[in-house]
């Protein structure tokens, strides 16, 4: 495979494509499966299966969730594609019978929207669009253009220097910068050198990188195989959550067809460059998202992390130089060897640069994915695309970093997205789980939540953590029921400060970051359950109630 | 140097041990095969008990300590069996701040069963997840594999019910 023998392949799918007037696409991501976006394909299957002129087609996520099962229609001549939202399995036959004619007004989700108008996507662009099921359909959307470019016409500090100038830093949390992780991992003088996706996505109410995964595996991979042709890998781990079921299947799928199409395995694109991906399962332990636990996880041990030096990008799996990255940080990677890195330097903020993809939930009108660009301001994704708050509920805090973020209030509002703010501001950019709260949600409550939740996935190793967790997660137990002082008060914040100094990884030290920003912000609700009375806010939320 | 291994006896003449062995043979019976393995006892049987793991030990030659403390570690794993139908409740934040702390107490209430628990009868299996994906759709839970979204508490014990009559 060269590269003009994938053009000529991109050019027969996209020339068979085109005998095709309509495009049907439905979305069987898994937050339109559970809406039951199923039934709606067979039906539309059975109404449309015997016509030439259209296609039916399961894409990737689409984005708008809460607007699911999603099914979009495009035509050709028309620049436009109609979207359907809320579609049930008796409006297929409408649906159906209106190609060619108009739309099915009641069906229509306007796209005219700041939702859709001011997200920018690069991790995204296909999602929703190919079918991730179909290598073909990737490769006629400039798919493994990346790879085969950067295998035949580049050599690996050409590659290297591509991604360095791009200034991609890492999207799993931590902003690490990529260019220097694969420049140390390139230097180091191995024979034996592995690349690892962290797909371990562990924070609760963030699903980026299983949507990614669902929508466009193949990009995941593509990414990958680049990254091991430039740091010198020839042997790649797929760490997974096996909460995962369908972003599995469509993985296994992915490396079956990439490999059978000599896109990855021995001697890809007939060089010297051979790449092989084995997938590793998770077992639902949060901490294995860290890069050391993860790495011990692949080895088949627990998933306890170790002290760092050495750095994985020196001694890693089995002691040789590993190179880990996010899901997301490596679909960024094809687009920017196939348009430049000064390209992609042009996105974003100074030292933030690109798109982050974010979800979006809890109380907020559009719940679902998004890519933006990095220093967007929260209030334009929380009021313009999210939609603000519905049922004329008054904003009160949003989320982001999930357990070691933390609660940023109104007046932050204002703060762009990037890496260095948010970090200021008390909170992080996290993986990208973005939660919306009201004025119903109690901050205590909230704090306790995240602690119970690193207590129970604390793995123990440290003491400080093991601990630590525990003895917070009591005293703010405490204090949510109305029995705490103001000394259990101060021995948190004491407690928070050790935690956050001593322990080893980063769970640990993190842990204690929901409880001090809703102390930095929402202190006067810690105050008022010390002396018994409710929140004023949580108060009359429940007068409300009361009268209605 | 080549050890000749002794592939110790299956527990049971059960036929499902295959597919375990085939687990352990695709990877070269090497220790850090182990999760994989763990994993597919679980499928196959539902729970990893004893004797598996014992099996398991053998098998990879791992002490059955390090086999134990592994299945013990991951959260996904369960040393006891589960119930007929199993509901899971996802505690994620997006659902822990529209009501799954409802579901949950409401569950309890009704079946007396912690999440985590199975009832006395062994009909119903209580777990929670820590996010199912399904944040759009808060408070989310699966019955038996069927996921539900927007749940109140009213509707998901009717729900669970109706899955509980059907079997008696």
């Amino acid at each position: 495979m060269n590269l003009d023998d994938l053009e000529e392949l991109a050019s027969q799918t996209r020339t068979a494509g085109e005998t095709c007037t309509h495009c049907v696409r439905v979305c069987m991501a898994a937050g339109c499966q559970s809406s039951g976006a199923k039934p709606v394909l067979e039906r539309l299957n059975e109404q449309l299966g015997g016509r030439e002129d259209v296609k039916v087609k399961s894409v990737g996520c689409m984005g708008l969730c809460s607007g699911g099962p999603l099914v979009e229609v495009q035509t050709r001549g028309q620049d436009k594609p109609v979207l359907y939202e809320h579609v049930a399995e008796s409006d297929a036959a409408e649906v159906a019978a209106s190609l060619g004619g108009e739309p099915v007004q009641r069906l229509v989700c306007p796209t005219n929207v700041p939702f859709f108008e001011r997200q920018q996507k690069i991790v995204l662009e296909n999602s929703g669009v190919i079918d991730p099921e179909d290598i073909n359909d990737y490769i006629a959307a400039d798919g493994y253009r990346a790879l085969v470019t950067a295998l035949t016409e580049m050599n690996r500090a050409e590659v290297l220097r591509e991604i360095e100038i791009s200034g991609l830093r890492g999207r799993g949390g931590g902003g690490y910068p990529s260019g220097l992780k694969w420049s140390t991992v390139a230097k180091m003088p191995a024979d034996q050198k592995f690349v690892i996706c962290n797909a371990d996505e562990g924070d609760p109410g963030a699903f980026m990188d299983r949507a990614v995964l669902e929508s466009d595996p193949h990009r995941v991979l593509e990414g990958m195989a680049i990254a091991a042709y430039a740091v010198g890998a020839s042997k790649g781990y797929f760490y997974i959550r096996a909460e995962y079921p369908l972003a599995i299947d469509r993985l296994k799928t992915a490396i079956r067809q990439a490999t059978r199409k000599g896109l990855l395995g021995s001697s890809i694109c007939e060089t010297q460059f051979s790449f092989e991906i084995e997938l590793r399962l998770g077992a639902g332990a949060f901490v294995c998202g860290e890069e050391t636990a993860l790495m011990a996880s692949v080895e088949g041990e627990r998933g306890q992390p170790s002290p760092r030096p050495p750095y994985p990008a020196e001694a890693g799996l089995w002691g040789y130089p590993t190179l880990i990255n996010n899901v997301e940080t490596l679909a960024n990677v094809p687009a920017i060897i196939r348009r430049g890195g000064e390209w992609f330097a042009g996105i974003g903020t100074d030292k933030s640069k690109g798109t982050k993809v974010f979800a979006l939930a809890g109380r907020i009108a559009n719940t679902g994915l998004i890519e933006v660009p990095m220093g967007i301001k929260l209030r334009e994704i929380i009021d313009e695309i999210g939609g603000g708050v519905p049922d004329g509920r008054q904003f009160k805090a949003v989320q982001t970093g999930g357990p070691s973020g933390g609660c940023l209030p109104e007046q932050h509002l204002d703060l762009p997205v990037d890496y260095d703010t948010l970090r200021q501001a008390g909170s992080i950019m996290g993986s990208g789980g973005m939660i919306v709260m009201d004025e119903s949600s109690s901050m205590v409550d909230v704090a306790r939540y995240f602690m119970e939740f690193c207590m129970t996935e604390s793995c123990g190793k440290c003491i400080p953590c093991r601990v630590g967790t525990q003895q917070m997660f009591g005293l703010l137990d405490k204090i949510a029921k109305g029995r705490g002082t103001r000394d259990d008060l101060d021995l948190l914040e004491e407690l928070c400060e050790v935690v956050q100094m001593t322990s080893l990884c980063g769970l640990g030290q993190t842990a204690p970051n929901p409880v001090l920003s809703t102390l930095r912000y929402f202190r006067h609700e810690y105050e008022e359950k010390l002396t018994g009375e409710p929140p004023k806010a949580a108060h009359r939320h429940a007068e409300k109630e009361a009268q209605a | 140097m080549a050890v000749k291994r002794v592939k110790p006896e299956a527990p049971t003449a059960d036929n499902r041990w295959k597919m375990v062995d085939i687990t352990m043979r695709r990877n070269g019976y090497a220790g850090h095969a182990l999760i994989e393995t763990l994993h597919t006892v679980q499928d196959v049987f539902g729970y990893i008990d004893d004797p598996s793991m014992r099996y398991v030990a053998q098998a990879l030659n791992l002490p059955l300590s390090k086999v134990y403390g592994v299945a013990t570690f991951y959260h996904l794993f369960t040393l006891k069996p589960k119930g007929k139908h199993t509901c899971v409740v996802c505690t994620g934040t997006a659902c822990y701040i529209k009501g799954a702390g409802e579901l949950v107490d409401a569950i309890q209430e009704r079946y007396h069963v912690r999440t985590g628990q199975t009832t006395r009868d062994g009909k119903l299996s209580v777990v929670s997840a820590r996010c199912v994906g399904a944040c759009g759709l808060a408070p989310a839970a699966v019955l038996d594999g069927t996921m539900l979204g927007k749940q109140t508490p009213d509707e998901l014990m009717a729900k669970i019910e109706k899955v509980l009559e059907h079997e008696s």
